[in-house]
């Protein structure tokens, strides 16, 4: 096999292939900044709770309408939102903190999720819920991935410095009056629109594994937040494109076979990363004059 | 527990004159207890001004109430001529992310928050001030550096040029000097040194009572209730200090619930512990 096939003939030959590429470049391109506010506020678990809390909806949509994705994406977005909301809300009335209401609010919602699958459905679905498969995103889960992406993008152009501060010092926020709950509140929409954005190409589960991973890696090589934006989003955009190219010449499910490849960017960035990787801490024994 | 009455008597004096903020038979609590009682007078314009007592006394709470941050059970806390926005808080850094990727520009630069806001430019005239205001603090050329770099005394004086920045007529400050070296503390007492020459008012949490002692003319000497507020040198009195580390520790889980009148000025003193309000 020559380069050309190996690289580009499978998109060139198929459209299904070219479809899937688009999309996960697309979803890349919104999922790798969230995935890296998330891991910044220490928030990497609420991705993938956020990710179990919109499976019900998406189960309802599906036992209602039947394999539409349309269907599906409102029913995951309205689960979603309804999680966002009550946890919000709870967090802020009660003792709770945030990560104890999230955990509250995902499970109770992850099972109902379940009971109506294995109520109504079939383990095959809930199989395609999870997991997902981007070799058949059409035309139309093409546009609401671009419409989601687009709206990520704006969105944290307009929020950036808002989330930054309330990051970095809440209280101070806060106490200057600067309405950072409003920000954390639709950071956490976003979260919600990308898995759902996600889970028609790489399931519910595989769709957090594409903001954390490449998010993670970014976090051990560079030292400014800009920096940081633009490696996730490398690395997210190669696992994308590696990750499709393997499932198509191994014969392997494409979902996996993604986040697999940004995994082996984690665990390069693990052992190389120039901030805080394991062989600069290892080798850097030799220290400075001052 | 009994109540101190003079000092109610000689702060209607200065009330009269120049105060900043006025306490009104301010009450704050958590869970229904109060950890902050009954506590009437005024933070006086352009003086600094020690909150002193024991842990537990109230001191956080009471400047979080100042600043809007927590609920005021009963009783208020009135400003004179100051806005929301004249007001700068430093609390302790608990809550602070310090491995955020942030430089050490851009952590001074939140200082400018008032006019930059979510979206607004950072002109170049905020920058000069950010630059000016780290080698106020002793921290020239430190701009490009990211934060997680920084000593915690380095980080504070990060803090302080923050609060320079923010140009507010009072400053509030939460135990500003806890695990700061004493040339690090030195410098940021001259800073605050710098607020009062400006007319600003500050009001700093501090624990070491020499320091209160050198640098803060007025102290209120708090352990839940008020024990003693005025000149620093009659309100540090070993009986005052005595009577404030006095204060029990724990909740009385079975407290009766506080009857004290609500107008100030209080009623006679009484036994109580737990609030309804």
């Amino acid at each position: 096999m020559n380069p050309y096939e190996i690289f580009w003939q499978p998109f060139a030959e198929f459209a299904f292939m070219r479809h899937a590429l688009i999309g996960c470049l697309t979803l890349a391109l919104g999922c790798a900044p969230i995935g890296l506010f998330l891991v910044l506020r220490r928030m990497s678990l609420v991705g993938d709770a956020m990710s179990h809390a919109i499976l019900p909806g998406a189960a309802i949509a599906f036992i209602l309408y039947g394999l539409s994705l349309t269907a599906m994406s409102i029913g995951g977005l309205i689960a979603g939102l309804v999680v966002v909301l009550a946890a919000g809300l709870v967090t802020r009335t009660t003792q709770l903190k945030e990560d104890a209401s999230f955990a509250a609010f995902y499970l109770v919602s992850l099972a109902s999720g379940v009971l109506l699958v294995s109520k109504w459905g079939s383990n095959v679905d809930l199989m395609h819920i999870l997991f997902g498969t981007v070799l058949a995103v059409d035309a139309a889960a093409l546009t609401f991935l671009a419409s989601v992406a687009t709206i990520t993008v704006v969105a944290l152009a307009i929020l950036y410095r808002a989330l930054v501060v309330e990051s970095f010092d809440p209280e101070f926020l806060q106490s200057m009056g600067g309405r950072g709950a409003w920000a954390h509140f639709a950071f956490l929409i976003l979260v919600v629109l990308n898995l759902v954005a996600g889970f028609q190409a790489l399931g519910t589960l595989m769709a957090v594994g594409l903001m954390m991973l490449p998010a993670a890696s970014a976090r051990l090589w560079a030292r400014e937040l800009p920096a940081m934006l633009a490696i996730a989003l490398v690395i997210a955009l190669v696992a994308g494109y590696a990750g499709l190219l393997i499932s198509y010449h191994g014969d392997l499910p494409s979902g996996p076979s993604i986040i697999l490849t940004a995994g082996m960017a984690y665990f390069i960035s693990l052992a190389f990363g120039t901030r805080g990787g394991l062989i600069r801490r290892w080798l850097g024994h030799e220290h400075l004059e001052a | 527990m009994s109540h101190n009455h003079s000092h109610h008597l000689t702060n209607t004096v200065t009330q009269q004159q120049d105060a900043a903020i006025r306490l009104h038979n301010l009450t704050l609590t958590y869970h229904r207890h109060p950890v902050v009682h009954h506590i009437s007078g005024s933070f006086m314009a352009g003086e600094l001004t020690a909150i002193v007592g024991p842990n537990g006394a109230g001191k956080s709470t009471l400047l979080k109430a100042i600043v809007g941050l927590m609920r005021t059970t009963s009783g208020a806390v009135e400003f004179a001529h100051l806005k929301p926005s004249d007001i700068a808080y430093l609390p302790q850094q608990a809550a602070i992310a310090r491995d955020f990727p942030l430089s050490v520009q851009d952590a001074v630069l939140l200082g400018d928050w008032r006019s930059s806001g979510w979206f607004g430019r950072v002109n170049r005239n905020a920058r000069q001030r950010a630059d000016a205001a780290l080698s106020r603090v002793g921290l020239a050329g430190f701009g490009t550096r990211p934060v997680d770099e920084l000593s915690a005394g380095q980080f504070q004086r990060v803090l302080f040029a923050r609060l320079l920045l923010q140009d507010a007529r009072l400053i509030l400050l939460d135990e500003p000097f806890t695990a700061l070296d004493a040339k690090t503390t030195a410098d940021l007492l001259g800073v605050i040194a710098g607020w009062r020459r400006e007319g600003r008012t500050v009001v700093a949490v501090l624990h070491d009572y020499e320091q209160v002692r050198a640098y803060f003319p007025q102290t209120l000497l708090l352990a839940k209730e008020c024990i003693a507020w005025g000149p620093t040198a009659e309100v540090l009195t070993p009986t005052n200090l005595a009577r404030a580390n006095g204060m029990p520790q724990s909740w009385d889980e079975d407290a009766a619930i506080c009857i004290r009148d609500e107008s100030p000025p209080p009623s006679a003193p009484h036994d109580h512990a737990l609030h309804q309000h």
